[in-house]
C-alpha cells in the first residue's frame, strides 16, 4: 500500500507531468482561462488516463512486447514497433466515449471545452503517461495508480493556472505579452515553485 | 517644506520636457517620498485614511530595522569580530553594498518600465529592495545580486504590470532564481561567513547531515537553542535572529500591516507537521526526522519567511479563511521539504513560492463556498 501511495505522490508532485516534463502544454495553455472549465477538462484527463494507461499496459504486455504472444504460440514475435499506433488508437477511442458522456450529461461544459475535448486524443500528457508506463515497466496495479496520479497532477496544474489567470484579469500586462506570452511565463514560475519537490526520492 | 515641494515641482516639470525625461518617474518618486501628494480622487470611492501605500511600506521598513541591525552585528560576529563595533563594521561592509546594488539595479528597471509604460514608481520596491539583501548570504557576489534583482523585478513583477499585480513575491523570485542558477554561491557550507575560504555549515545543514540525533549534532557543533533564537548562527544575513523577527512581527500585527492570521497559520502548520513527523518516526531516527518541532522554528529562514514573506498582501491569499489555508499549506510544505527532500536543507523559500502559486485557487474556492452558503441562506 505504501508503495502505491508514494507512486501516486511522485506522479502528482515530484514528476508532475506538466510542470516537470512539460507534456500536454497545448490544452493547458488554451483551456486555462476559467476555473470551472479547467476543472472539467482536468477531470476528463484524469478519467482518460486512468483507463488508457492500464488498457495500454494490457496491450503492451499481452500483445506487443517481445515474447508477449507466447500464449498464442508465437514466442518469437516482437510487435513493440506497433506501440505508438495502438496507444493512440486506444486513447482516441476512449476520448470519443468521454466526449459522448460529457455531451449527454453536461452540455455547457461540452460547449465550453469546444475543440479541446476531441483534442485530448492528441494530448501528449496522456500518450506520455502510457509511454512512461512502458519505459518504467510498471505492473498492472502500478499502471492504474500512475494513470490516476499523472492525470491528477495535470488537473492540479491546470486548475491552479486557471485561478491565476482569473486573478490576472486585474493586472496590467504589457500588450506584447498578453495572452499566451504571460501564460508561458507563469508556467515557468509555477515550475520553479514545483522544483521544491525535485530531489525527493520515494 | 514648501521650498522642498517647489524644488521638486520645478525639477520635475523641467525634466519632463528635457532630454532626460526617462528619469522623471524617479523625481516623482522622490517627491512623493518627501512630501505626501495632495492628489484627491475625482470619482468614488473616496476613502479618507492616512494609511496609503507609503505608510504601509514604511511600516514594514520600521519592522525590519531590528532585523537589519542584528543582521549586521551577526555577520561580523560570525566573521570573528571581537568587539561590538568591529562586528557592526564588518556587517555593514557585507550588507550595505548588497543593499545599494539591489536598490540601484531595481530602481533603474522600475524607472525604465515607469517611463515606457507611463505609470509612476511606487513604494513597493522599497520593501522588496530591503527584503532581498536580508535573504542572501553575506558572501554573495554583487553581480549575481544585480542579475537576481533584474529577474525578480522584471519577470517577478513588471511583466504583470508592476506593484500589486505580481503572482509571486518578487524578492523570493529573485532568490529562487539565484538559487537555481548559481547554487554554489547561495547554498553549501562555504558561503555563510564573510571571510574567504571559511567553511561554516548552517544549523539546518548540520541537522540534515546528522548521523544520530540532530539535537546532539547541533550541540556538538556549538549551536545552542538560545543562540539560534537570538540569531548568533551562520545563515542568510537577515534570517538568523528569531528574536528580532518576532519584534518585527509585533510591529506588523500591532499596526495591522501584516496579517496575523497568515503568521499564526504558518507557524501552526509547521509546528503541527514537525510534531506529527517526530511522533510518527519514533525514537531511533536520525537527521532531520529527529529534530524537535521548536528547533524548526528558530533555524534557517522559517521565521523570517513566516513573518515578512508569507504576509506579502499581493501574493498571499486575500480571504480570511483563505489566509488560514494558505499559511498552513506553507508551514506544512516547509517542514516536508526540510525533512524529506535531501536536495534542499531549507524549505521555506520554495514552500512560500508554492503557496503563492496556489493562493488564487484557494481564494477562488473560498469565495465559491461563500456564494454557495449565502445562496442556501436566501432559499
Amino acid at each position: 500500500m505504501e508503495h502505491y501511495i508514494s507512486l501516486f505522490v511522485k506522479a502528482v508532485f515530484v514528476e508532475n507531468i506538466l510542470l516537470a516534463f512539460f507534456l500536454g502544454m497545448c490544452s493547458f495553455l488554451a483551456v486555462s482561462k476559467r476555473v470551472e472549465t479547467a476543472i472539467g477538462l482536468g477531470l476528463a484527463v484524469i478519467f482518460v488516463e486512468v483507463i488508457t494507461v492500464p488498457t495500454n499496459w494490457a496491450i503492451y504486455n499481452y500483445l506487443l512486447k517481445p515474447g508477449a504472444l507466447e500464449w498464442a504460440g508465437l514466442p518469437d514475435v516482437d510487435l513493440s514497433f506497433l506501440g505508438f499506433i495502438s496507444y493512440i488508437a486506444v486513447i482516441a477511442a476512449l476520448v470519443q466515449l468521454v466526449e459522448m458522456i460529457i455531451d449527454r450529461f453536461s452540455p455547457s461544459l461540452y460547449s465550453a471545452l469546444g475543440i479541446f475535448l476531441p483534442l485530448i486524443a492528441v494530448n501528449c500528457a496522456i500518450l506520455g503517461a502510457s509511454l512512461f508506463m512502458v519505459e518504467r515497466e510498471y505492473t498492472f496495479s502500478e499502471s492504474v495508480v500512475y494513470g490516476l496520479g499523472g492525470g491528477f497532477g495535470w488537473a492540479l496544474a491546470i486548475v491552479a493556472m486557471a485561478a491565476i489567470r482569473e486573478k490576472l484579469r486585474y493586472s496590467n500586462v504589457p500588450d506584447g505579452l498578453k495572452g499566451l506570452g504571460i501564460t508561458m511565463l507563469i508556467t515557468g514560475l509555477m515550475a520553479m515553485a514545483f522544483m521544491s519537490f525535485s530531489g525527493i526520492s520515494l | 517644506m514648501n521650498a522642498l515641494d517647489k524644488f521638486f515641482e520645478n525639477l520635475g516639470s523641467s525634466i519632463k520636457k528635457g532630454p532626460f525625461k526617462i528619469v522623471y518617474p524617479m523625481v516623482d518618486a522622490m517627491h512623493t517620498l518627501f512630501i505626501s501628494p495632495g492628489h484627491a480622487t475625482s470619482t468614488g470611492p473616496h476613502v479618507r485614511d492616512n494609511i496609503d501605500m507609503k505608510r504601509f511600506m514604511g511600516t514594514v521598513i520600521v519592522a525590519l530595522l531590528p532585523v537589519i541591525f542584528l543582521a549586521m552585528y551577526n555577520v561580523g560576529l560570525q566573521a570573528g569580530a571581537t568587539t561590538t563595533f568591529a562586528a557592526f563594521l564588518i556587517g555593514l561592509k557585507a550588507l550595505l553594498p548588497v543593499i545599494i546594488v539591489v536598490y540601484a539595479v531595481g530602481l533603474g528597471w522600475e524607472m525604465i518600465f515607469a517611463h515606457v509604460r507611463g505609470h509612476v514608481i511606487n513604494e513597493g520596491f522599497l520593501v522588496t529592495g530591503i527584503l532581498l539583501p536580508l535573504i542572501l548570504p553575506p558572501t554573495i557576489p554583487l553581480w549575481q545580486v544585480a542579475v537576481g534583482t533584474t529577474f525578480g523585478v522584471i519577470i517577478g513583477k513588471e511583466v504583470f504590470g508592476g506593484t500589486g499585480m505580481n503572482l509571486l513575491n518578487p524578492a523570493l523570485t529573485a532568490r529562487a532564481f539565484l538559487f537555481f542558477t548559481y547554487p554554489g554561491n547561495i547554498s553549501g557550507d562555504s558561503v555563510w561567513v564573510a571571510i574567504d575560504g571559511f567553511t561554516g555549515a548552517t544549523p539546518l545543514a548540520v541537522a540534515a547531515s546528522a548521523s544520530g540525533s540532530a539535537v546532539d549534532a547541533l550541540s556538538s557543533a556549538g549551536f545552542a537553542f538560545q543562540d539560534m533564537f537570538l540569531g548568533f548562527i551562520p545563515g542568510s544575513m537577515g534570517e538568523t535572529s528569531t528574536l528580532a523577527i518576532l519584534f518585527g512581527a509585533f510591529v506588523l500585527v500591532a499596526t495591522g500591516v501584516g496579517s496575523w492570521r497568515i503568521m499564526l497559520a504558518t507557524i501552526f502548520g509547521a509546528y503541527g507537521m514537525a510534531t506529527i513527523i517526530s511522533l510518527l518516526s519514533g525514537d531511533q531516527t536520525s537527521g532531520m526526522l529527529s529534530l524537535p518541532a521548536h528547533y524548526h522554528m528558530v533555524m534557517g529562514g522559517f521565521m523570517f519567511g513566516a513573518i515578512f514573506m508569507t504576509t506579502d498582501p499581493v501574493s498571499a491569499a486575500g480571504t480570511n479563511t483563505g489566509k488560514w489555508i494558505y499559511g498552513i499549506l506553507i508551514g506544512v510544505m516547509a517542514i516536508l521539504i526540510r525533512t524529506f527532500n535531501p536536495a534542499y536543507p531549507e524549505g521555506m523559500m520554495l514552500a512560500i513560492l508554492f503557496g503563492n502559486v496556489f493562493s488564487p485557487l484557494i481564494d477562488h474556492f473560498v469565495i465559491q463556498a461563500n456564494i454557495k452558503r449565502r445562496l442556501n441562506y436566501a432559499k
